[in-house]
C-alpha cells in the first residue's frame, strides 16, 4: 500500500512533468514564434478535483507590465528560499532560460527589451478564458479569489469597488477573502458583501467589540465535487489595522489566529471533510508557518505577498499554491481526493500572456462599460517616461522615486516618505505616463500627501518599525509588505539586527550631512493610517510634477546600503 | 483577580522606582514576582496556554486568554510595562474550568506571561512576544 506522502511525491513529480512538458518548452516555441493558447493552457486533467486561484488583482481589468522583484530577502528560516529567490537564482531553481517567456513572467531582468517581445500580461478578459478554458476541462472547478480585488485603480476608486464587483461576478468565483477591501470602509464593504453571490470567508475576523469570530463572515464553505467533500476555509490578511487604518473599519478586528484555525480545521474534518482548503492573505512566508503549526490542512492558496511560485511547495503534507498579482498568473490545481484525504496533485502557474490568451468577448464588454464614464479623464496623458517605472523590491522601485521626487518638490519637503506597498503596475521607457497609470500606483483611501516636521530621532524610529515588520525572522511578525519608500535621505540597513540596531548611516542627501537626532526635518509623505491626516490627493502632486517635468527620468538610486543578507 | 486596589497602587509604586532601573533590574522584578507566587518552586513548559495577538491592533486594550487545565489559579505578568502584574484569577472547585479573558494595557513591545499553579502544587509558565508597533505599509 503507498503511503500518503509517497502519493504526494508521485503527485509532485507530476507536477514536475507537467512543468517540463507545458511550461519548460516556452523558450523555444517563443523563439519561434509559436507560443500559443493552447500551450499555455495545455493540462491533462488529473483526479477528481479541479481549484482555479486568482490573487491580489488590485483592480487591473486591462493588460499591463508587472515587473517582477530583483531584491526579496528571505530572513530566519526562509532565508534563500522560494519564494526569496530572484534573477538568475529564480531561473536555476526552476530551470528557466534567459530571456525566455518564463523568464519575462517570473524574473526583473531585461525587463524593459523582453515586455518589448513578449508584450502586456494580465486582463481579466484574457483571465476570463482561461477560467472558461479550465471549466471546459472540469466544469465544475471551484474558482478561489485570494483577496485585494476590490482596491488600485482608478475606476475601483471612483465606483468603490464596484467595478471589479460586477466584473468578478461575471466571472463566478465560489468564495473570496480580504484585506485592501476594508479600505473602502466597513459601511461599505458590509454594502457590498450583502449582495455577494458567493461566500466571503476569513475565520480571523472578529467582532472588535467582543473578541468573538464575526458573524459577517463565514469562517468556511463546503462544496461537493467529483464525490468528495470540500472545505475552504477563509484566512482574511491578519494585520489590517495595523498595516492600514483601522479607523475606518473599526468593527472589526483580525490576527493569524492559528489556534483558532485548528479548532475550524478540526471541526470540517469532523463534519466529513474529505478536503481542506485554505484560501489565505497571509502572506507566503505565514502561510508555511502555518502549514507546519496547524494539522490537516491539504492545501494552502497562498495571496499578500505578491508571490509568482512555479511550483508548489510542500510543507509536511500541506501544499502551497502563489499565484503572483495584477492579474498576470492564474493557478490550476487538479487534486486526486479519495477516501477521506488528497492522494495527489497537479498544478500549473498559468501566465496570462496577453497577445497571446483571446479576450472572452462578453467579459471585454463588460469591463469597458465599467470604464467608459472615466475612459477620457483616464486616457489623458500626463508625460513620458524614458526609463522603466516598477515598484516590487524590498526598497525604493524607480515608481516610488518618482513619487518621492513629486513630494520633495510639490510639497517643499526635506524628506519624502511612500509606503512599501508591493501593487502598482510597470511601464517600459518610451512609453507615455496618462493619469490612469498615476492611479495604478497611487489609488486608494487614503491618499492625503501630508507636510509635517519629524525629528531626526522619530525617522530613524519609523525605519526601525518598518523594518521590523519585514526582516523580524519569525514570519508570523511580517506583516507582508516592503521597506518604507524613501527620498531626501539615505542610510544602511544591517537586515541580521535586531528591531532598534538595523539602520545606521542616516544622510541628509541635499547637505550630504548626518542626520541630526534632535533636529527636525521637513517630511512629506501619504497613506498615513492616522485620521484626520490632510494634504492634497498624491494622484494630484504626481500628476502635476510629471506635468512639469514632461519626460521622467528614474535611473534608479543607491541610497540604502544593504547588509546582514 | 485577588489583587485589591491598595495592593495595586503599592505594586505600581514600587514599580515605578524599578522602572527608572537598567533591563536587568527590570528582569529581576518579574523573577521577584514569579518567586513570591511559586514560593521558588520549579516551573514546568508545558500544562499553561496564552492566547495573544503577535502584533497588537491597539496597544491600549490587547485581548488575552490565558487557561490551564486543572489550575487553581493563574497569574499574568507584562513583563515590559512600567507594572508589570496584570491580574491573578483564583479558579475555586465549581469553577468550569480553569480559562479566563481579559484585554489588558501594553506601554510597548514585551512579553506577556502567564505563570499556573496547578491543583497539585506544582507550576507552569509559559509567555509570548507581542509586539506594539506604529504601523507599516502592507502590501
Amino acid at each position: 500500500m503507498i503511503s500518503r506522502r509517497d502519493f504526494l511525491q508521485v503527485g509532485m513529480a507530476a507536477s514536475a512533468l507537467v512543468g517540463a512538458s507545458g511550461f519548460g518548452n516556452w523558450a523555444k516555441l517563443a523563439a519561434q514564434q509559436a507560443l500559443t493558447q493552447d500551450q499555455l493552457l495545455q493540462f491533462d486533467t488529473f483526479g477528481n478535483v479541479s481549484l482555479i486561484h486568482v490573487t491580489d488583482i488590485h483592480a487591473q481589468l486591462k493588460p499591463i507590465y508587472f515587473r517582477e522583484p530583483e531584491i526579496n530577502i528571505g530572513v530566519g528560516d526562509n532565508k534563500g528560499k522560494v519564494p526569496h529567490l530572484t534573477g538568475a537564482d529564480f531561473r536555476q531553481a526552476y530551470g528557466i532560460e534567459d530571456g525566455s517567456p518564463r523568464d519575462y513572467a517570473l524574473t526583473y531582468e531585461d525587463f524593459a527589451s523582453l515586455a518589448r517581445e513578449y508584450g502586456r500580461v494580465g486582463g481579466l478578459d484574457r483571465v476570463a478564458t482561461v477560467v472558461n478554458a479550465i471549466r471546459a476541462d472540469r466544469p465544475d472547478a471551484i474558482l478561489l479569489d485570494g483577496g485585494d480585488t476590490w482596491h488600485g485603480s482608478y475606476t475601483c476608486y471612483h465606483t468603490e469597488g464596484q467595478d471589479m464587483v460586477n466584473v468578478m461576478n461575471a466571472l463566478k468565483p465560489d468564495a473570496m477573502t480580504f484585506h485592501w477591501e476594508f479600505t473602502l470602509g466597513q459601511d461599505r464593504v458590509r454594502e457590498l458583501i450583502e449582495g455577494l453571490p458567493f461566500a466571503a470567508l476569513g475565520q480571523n475576523i472578529f467582532d472588535a467589540t467582543w473578541d468573538e469570530p464575526s458573524e459577517e463572515f463565514k469562517a468556511y464553505e463546503f462544496f461537493e465535487r467529483g464525490g468528495a467533500k470540500i472545505a475552504v476555509i477563509g484566512q482574511a490578511f491578519p494585520y489590517m489595522p495595523i498595516a492600514n487604518p483601522g479607523w475606518m473599519f473599526p468593527d472589526f478586528s483580525f490576527g493569524i489566529r492559528d489556534e483558532r484555525m485548528q479548532e475550524v480545521v478540526n471541526d470540517v474534518r469532523g463534519q466529513g471533510a474529505d478536503l481542506v482548503v485554505v484560501l489565505s492573505h497571509n502572506g507566503f512566508d505565514v502561510d508555511k508557518q502555518m502549514a507546519g503549526v496547524v494539522e490537516g490542512i491539504d492545501v494552502i492558496l497562498s495571496g499578500h505577498t505578491h508571490d509568482a511560485v512555479p511550483e508548489p511547495v510542500l510543507v509536511g503534507e500541506t501544499i502551497i499554491v502563489a499565484s503572483g498579482s495584477n492579474g498576470k498568473f492564474v493557478s490550476r490545481v487538479d487534486l486526486d481526493v479519495r477516501e477521506g484525504r488528497m492522494m495527489g496533485f497537479r498544478h500549473k502557474l498559468i501566465p496570462i500572456f496577453s497577445d497571446v490568451i483571446q479576450p472572452d468577448k462578453d467579459m471585454a464588454a463588460l469591463i469597458d462599460e465599467q470604464r467608459a464614464p472615466y475612459e477620457a479623464e483616464m486616457a489623458e496623458v500626463i508625460g513620458q517616461t524614458e526609463d522603466t517605472l516598477y515598484r516590487r523590491g524590498n526598497f525604493n522601485g524607480t515608481w516610488d522615486d518618482v513619487i518621492c521626487d513629486a513630494l520633495l518638490s510639490e510639497r517643499d519637503a526635506e524628506i519624502a516618505l511612500s509606503p512599501g506597498v508591493r501593487w502598482g503596475p510597470s511601464l517600459i521607457p518610451g512609453q507615455d505616463i496618462t493619469r490612469e497609470d498615476i492611479w495604478g500606483v497611487t489609488s486608494m483611501t487614503y491618499p492625503e500627501a501630508y507636510r509635517t516636521e519629524m525629528t531626526g530621532e522619530f525617522l530613524k524610529v519609523i525605519l526601525e518599525d518598518v523594518a521590523d515588520n519585514i526582516f523580524n525572522p519569525n514570519p508570523y511578525y511580517q506583516q507582508g509588505g516592503d521597506m518604507v519608500r524613501i527620498g531626501g535621505m539615505g542610510y544602511a540597513i544591517d537586515i541580521s539586527k535586531p528591531q532598534g540596531e538595523r539602520i545606521s548611516d542616516m544622510t541628509l542627501l541635499s547637505t550630504g550631512g548626518a542626520i541630526d537626532p534632535a533636529r527636525n526635518y521637513v517630511v512629506a509623505g501619504w497613506a498615513s493610517v492616522n485620521e484626520g491626516t490632510e494634504g492634497p490627493p498624491i494622484w494630484d502632486v504626481v500628476e502635476s510634477h510629471i506635468r512639469k517635468l514632461g519626460t521622467v527620468t528614474a535611473p534608479g538610486h543607491d541610497n540604502v546600503k544593504v547588509t546582514g543578507v | 483577580m485577588d489583587l485589591t486596589r491598595r495592593e495595586t497602587l503599592a505594586v505600581g509604586g514600587a514599580a515605578l522606582v524599578v522602572a527608572a532601573l537598567p533591563m536587568p533590574a527590570m528582569a529581576s522584578a518579574v523573577d521577584d514576582l514569579i518567586n513570591e507566587f511559586t514560593g521558588g518552586a520549579d516551573l514546568a513548559d508545558s500544562g499553561v496556554d496564552l492566547i495573544a495577538p503577535e502584533i497588537a491592533e491597539n496597544g491600549n486594550t490587547v485581548p488575552i486568554e490565558v487557561s490551564a487545565e486543572g489550575a487553581a489559579s493563574i497569574m499574568v505578568l507584562a513583563a515590559g510595562n512600567p507594572t508589570p502584574p496584570v491580574a491573578t484569577f483564583n479558579f475555586g472547585p465549581l469553577a468550569g474550568e480553569s480559562r479566563a479573558k481579559t484585554r489588558i494595557r501594553l506601554a510597548g513591545t514585551q512579553d506577556v506571561i502567564a505563570v499556573a499553579k496547578m491543583a497539585d502544587g506544582s507550576f507552569a509558565r509559559t509567555s509570548k512576544n507581542v509586539k506594539v508597533t506604529i504601523g507599516g505599509c502592507g502590501g
